[in-house]
């Protein structure tokens, strides 16, 4: 089983955003990246399955302030190769690293062919995105997205449940190789000690591979802001006590109380 | 004439998904706008009825056949895919749903054209086109401009209201022959239905909803206690559920139920648009959240940013007191 994880870092957004100069990105001021959390859960399958299976995990990301850490993190979990792909304005939120790293792909060598490619289902940061569908049409495999369980069978059959809405799932026979699109993994994320991950930044290596950006891009930002909104909440200040209230007043007063 | 604008309509268990008259009303704006034509498409077995119901296109085109039953995207893009060589759309709008996902991504890899997604909004502008876009799990909002047409167009669920995209008259219905692929390397088994014999949160007057912020399952009294003082129920955001605080029967949202109680309070949840989508109708929306910058505080009536763990044990208090 060789299995191969695209992931890429993405603005934590529990921290606040601030908007650039140019009134059409994200300040990088301040801006802390994390793993996009379904790339975390993409990266937590693919390791489920190389313990039931066997087999190997190699991590792609496209380089961004940060990724050094989570590639090593991936090490020190049980990946056995990551891949950095290098010369991306950033490599966050553009159209141009989503292209580039598919593009990538084909390039590094040994890379392909593989059994399973999975991504995250999406990433919080693009519009156009979708880097799965893509990169199976590019290499003409299958692809299934917002799944939450996978596994493979004798004979190369993979097996995955598909979220549909109102907790439905469907079950989906896929011919290997594919693409996949994971939402969560059977697991949630397992958790390494920071010396395991020390002990990978000293005896591992970080690849990595020039990426070449396509020149016209397809799609052009022309505003970044925060949300306008016809209504926003009416925020309830003071202390504890007069908030709760208030909260109160406002539940009686619906009859609610 | 430019080219004409579709509309995908979503079929999913014999019925029509709301989204596809919001689409539709949207749809129909830009249309007139532009001086096109709107055209829904539609795949499914069985589905001329259905597509006797999209009166508010200018002509329904449908594809019959049993391997058009199940939305599965690697079905669903190809043939859409070669009607669209075919017929030449400029402009494709597709629902963000849980059942078309895979199609937004599909078809405009298939068809080599460029993908705007998660459009609240989009309008004719100039011969083109600008969309607003909620990006950064609803932080931020972007107006994008696709350079190149076709387009494709993820539309979030809720830019119109369905019952602006509804209409009595009867719409011009052409069958057409969309090709079936004999194999596409992915095959629908079955569903599987969620666990059922615990709370229907679609049927409750009050919920009191956890997400992240709650911080442990630890924490789950509060927020039941609540709820019982309050006559309602404990619903959750979705990292409630996969961190197993709460069955996926409790989950609101995309993936989750579509609630409309009379008061919906959101304790520790961020307002990912995800998440918003199953709660927004919600008759009175209280949110709680540490983070005074959360998208949840744009839709919320109320909004109170303190500390959940905090703030609840104190308004416990304030409603029993309220009720003795
Ligand atoms: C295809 C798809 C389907 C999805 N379906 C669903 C769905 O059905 N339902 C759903 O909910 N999500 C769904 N999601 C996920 C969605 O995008 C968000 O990730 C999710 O809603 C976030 O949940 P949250 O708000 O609980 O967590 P977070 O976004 O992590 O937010 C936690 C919030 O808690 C606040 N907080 C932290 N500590 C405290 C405290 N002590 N007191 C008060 N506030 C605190 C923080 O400020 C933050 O705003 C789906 C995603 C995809 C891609
Ligand atoms: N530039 C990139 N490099 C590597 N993987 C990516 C990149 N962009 C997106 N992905 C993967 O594709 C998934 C979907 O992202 P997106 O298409 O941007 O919504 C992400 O969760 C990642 O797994």
């Amino acid at each position: 089983m060789k299995t191969l994880v695209l992931l890429k870092m993405v603005p934590d957004v529990v921290e606040e955003l601030e908007v650039a100069g140019d009134g059409a990105s994200l300040s990088r001021d301040f801006l802390r990246l994390i793993i996009n959390e379904r790339d975390e859960n993409a990266l937590e399958q693919a390791l489920i399955l190389k313990e039931r299976h066997q087999g190997t995990v190699t991590v792609v990301a496209p380089d961004a302030p940060e990724v050094d850490d989570v590639l090593y993190t991936a090490l020190a979990r049980g990946a056995d190769r990551v891949v950095k792909v290098t010369g991306l304005e950033e490599g966050v939120g553009s159209a141009e690293a989503t292209v580039t790293v598919a593009a990538a792909l084909s390039s590094v060598a040994g890379l392909l062919p593989v059994d399973l490619i999975l991504t995250g289902c999406q990433a919080i940061d693009d519009l156009d995105g979708l880097v799965g569908p893509l990169v199976a049409h590019q290499l003409g495999l299958p692809y299934v997205g917002i799944v939450t369980g996978l596994d493979v069978h004798p004979g190369g059959m993979g097996r995955c449940l598909r979220e549909y809405p109102g907790g439905v799932r469907g079950s989906f026979e896929l011919d290997l190789p594919a693409v996949v699109g994971i939402q969560g993994a059977e697991k949630p994320p397992r958790y390494v000690p920071i010396a395991k991950v020390r002990a990978a930044m000293t005896s591992g290596t970080i690849e990595t591979v020039a990426g070449s950006p396509p020149g016209a891009l397809p799609l052009r930002v022309v505003e970044m802001k925060k949300p306008e909104v016809a209504e926003r909440a009416e925020m309830i200040a003071g202390g504890l006590d007069d908030i709760a209230s208030r909260v109160c007043e406002i539940l009686a007063g619906r009859g609610l109380l | 004439m430019p080219g004409a604008v579709w509309v995908i309509a979503e079929q999913w268990r014999g019925g029509l998904s709301e989204v596809t008259y919001e689409l539709l009303a949207l749809g129909r704006q830009i249309a007139d706008d532009r001086g096109a034509a709107l055209e829904a498409v539609l795949l499914g077995s069985g589905v001329v009825g259905l597509a006797e119901s999209l009166g508010l296109a200018d002509r329904v085109l449908y594809a019959d056949s049993p391997a058009f039953a199940e939305p599965v995207g690697e079905v669903g893009s190809r043939a859409l895919a070669a009607l669209a060589t075919e017929r030449k759309p400029t402009v494709v709008l597709v629902p963000i749903t849980n059942v078309s996902w895979d199609l937004v991504g599909l078809l405009p890899a298939r068809l080599g054209v460029p993908l705007v997604n998660f459009c609240m909004d989009v309008a004719a502008v100039g011969d083109g086109l600008e969309a607003r876009c909620l990006v950064f799990g609803g932080k931020m909002e972007v107006r994008a401009v696709p350079e190149s047409e076709p387009v494709v167009i993820g539309v979030l669920p809720g830019a119109r209201r369905a019952d602006a995209g509804r209409s009595t008259k009867r719409p011009e219905v052409e069958p057409v022959a969309a090709p079936a692929p004999e194999t596409c390397g992915v095959r629908l088994l079955g569903y599987e239905e969620p666990e059922a014999g615990d709370i229907d949160i679609t049927q409750q007057e009050v919920l009191v909803s956890v997400g992240r912020g709650l911080q442990g399952q630890a924490n789950l009294d509060l927020a039941e206690e609540l709820a019982e003082l309050l006559g309602g129920a404990v619903s959750a955001s979705r990292p409630a559920v996969d961190m197993g605080w709460l069955p996926m029967t409790r989950q609101v949202g995309k993936s989750g139920m579509l609630v409309k109680p009379k008061l919906y309070i959101a304790l520790g949840i961020s307002g990912a648009p995800e998440h918003v989508e199953g709660m927004k109708d919600a008759a009175l929306i209280v949110a709680v959240n540490t983070d005074p910058g959360a998208p949840i505080f744009n839709v919320a009536h109320y909004g109170v940013a303190e500390d959940l763990l905090e703030f609840v044990p104190v308004l416990i208090d304030k409603v029993k007191e309220h009720k003795s």
